[in-house]
């Protein structure tokens, strides 16, 4: 009995009963997160690596239509950020529909960035003759790593978006709690955080000019 | 020593007026880094001043919508300082990188 109260009393640093004073689930998240940003991390270095290595790196896109649409998915992950964070402002005012509608807000413009970012895809396919494998202009490592970084950034969005749909059922039925909300958003904004990478890295420092 | 209650009270109390600000700082960078974009500069100056604004947005939504700003230090200092650390380090090849154009051979 007198050790719990040494270890409760104990100092943050010495290890006392919740030194980070956060729950586990959020705390687990936080370490997906530091994890998954360093795979982002490496991927974005072989891109920018390669570009500029490579005097010849292909800059095909031009301001309409992939800088557009990149905006515009810009504009929607960050918006969709601006609507996951009133959702836990809800939630943790109790109120859990609002919560869920402002959730429904986020999944919505998750889904317009996923339909926006393949359209893209298929432009430069159809269009440009870009595949993983070869384009045009006879560098192949920059279908790989485009295609390879912003595949794995649209799969996390779809999780987000499956994710976010999990939790908005869970809230109406009253299953879920703010907590959870909370660290659902995490990764939301995680998803948003990495894209505002991506975007000046892959399409801004590769505009297409004519 | 604050609860995690608390903590959620504290986040809390940032107002969607201040999430709506921070949304449209966001909004203004991104706007900055497209006109960026367009400005004939030297290849290294691009990088480094588009990198430079994606790490204030970053910022931004890391303090204000992850509410890392409105958790304890001891969480930021565990999480974060050595992650970022380990990415800076992956930026040692960079230089590589720049000196390989003038590595080939002339055709």
């Amino acid at each position: 009995m007198s050790s719990q109260v040494t270890t409760a009393q104990a100092s943050v640093w010495e290890g006392g009963r919740s030194p980070y004073a956060t729950n586990s689930k959020k705390f687990g998240m936080w370490l997906f997160i530091a994890s998954d940003s360093l795979t982002f991390s490496a991927l974005l270095f072989a891109y920018t690596f390669s570009r500029v290595a490579n005097p010849n790196w292909p800059r095909p896109f031009h301001f309409s239509p992939s800088i557009i649409f990149s905006t515009i998915m810009t504009f929607c992950l960050l918006s969709s950020s601006l609507t996951m964070v009133m959702a836990v402002h809800a939630m943790n005012h109790g109120n859990r529909k609002k919560a869920a509608s402002w959730i429904f807000a986020t999944m919505g413009c998750g889904a317009a960035f996923v339909v926006l970012h393949l359209s893209e895809w298929m432009n430069l396919i159809r269009n440009e003759h870009v595949t993983p494998s070869s384009n045009p202009w006879g560098v192949p490592l920059f279908g790989a790593t485009f295609f390879g970084l912003t595949g794995l950034h649209m799969t996390h969005v779809v999780i987000g978006i499956i994710y976010l749909t999990i939790i908005t059922q869970g809230i109406l039925r009253g299953k879920f709690k703010a907590e959870d909300v909370e660290v659902s958003g995490l990764y939301w904004h995680f998803v948003d955080l990495v894209w505002m990478f991506i975007f000046p890295l892959v399409y801004l420092m590769s505009v297409g000019v004519s | 020593m604050s609860t995690h209650s608390e903590v959620v009270e504290h986040a809390a109390g940032a107002t969607a007026i201040t999430f709506s600000k921070v949304w449209i700082c966001l909004l203004g960078l991104t706007g900055i880094e497209v006109l960026l974009a367009y400005e004939q500069v030297p290849l290294m100056i691009m990088l480094t001043a588009l990198l430079g604004l994606s790490v204030i947005k970053a910022a931004l939504i890391i303090a204000y919508f992850m509410h890392l700003k409105f958790e304890r230090l001891s969480l930021f200092l565990t999480l974060w300082p050595f992650t970022v650390f380990c990415i800076i380090l992956m930026l040692i090849f960079l230089g590589d990188a720049m000196r390989m154009p003038g590595m080939r051979p002339p055709l």
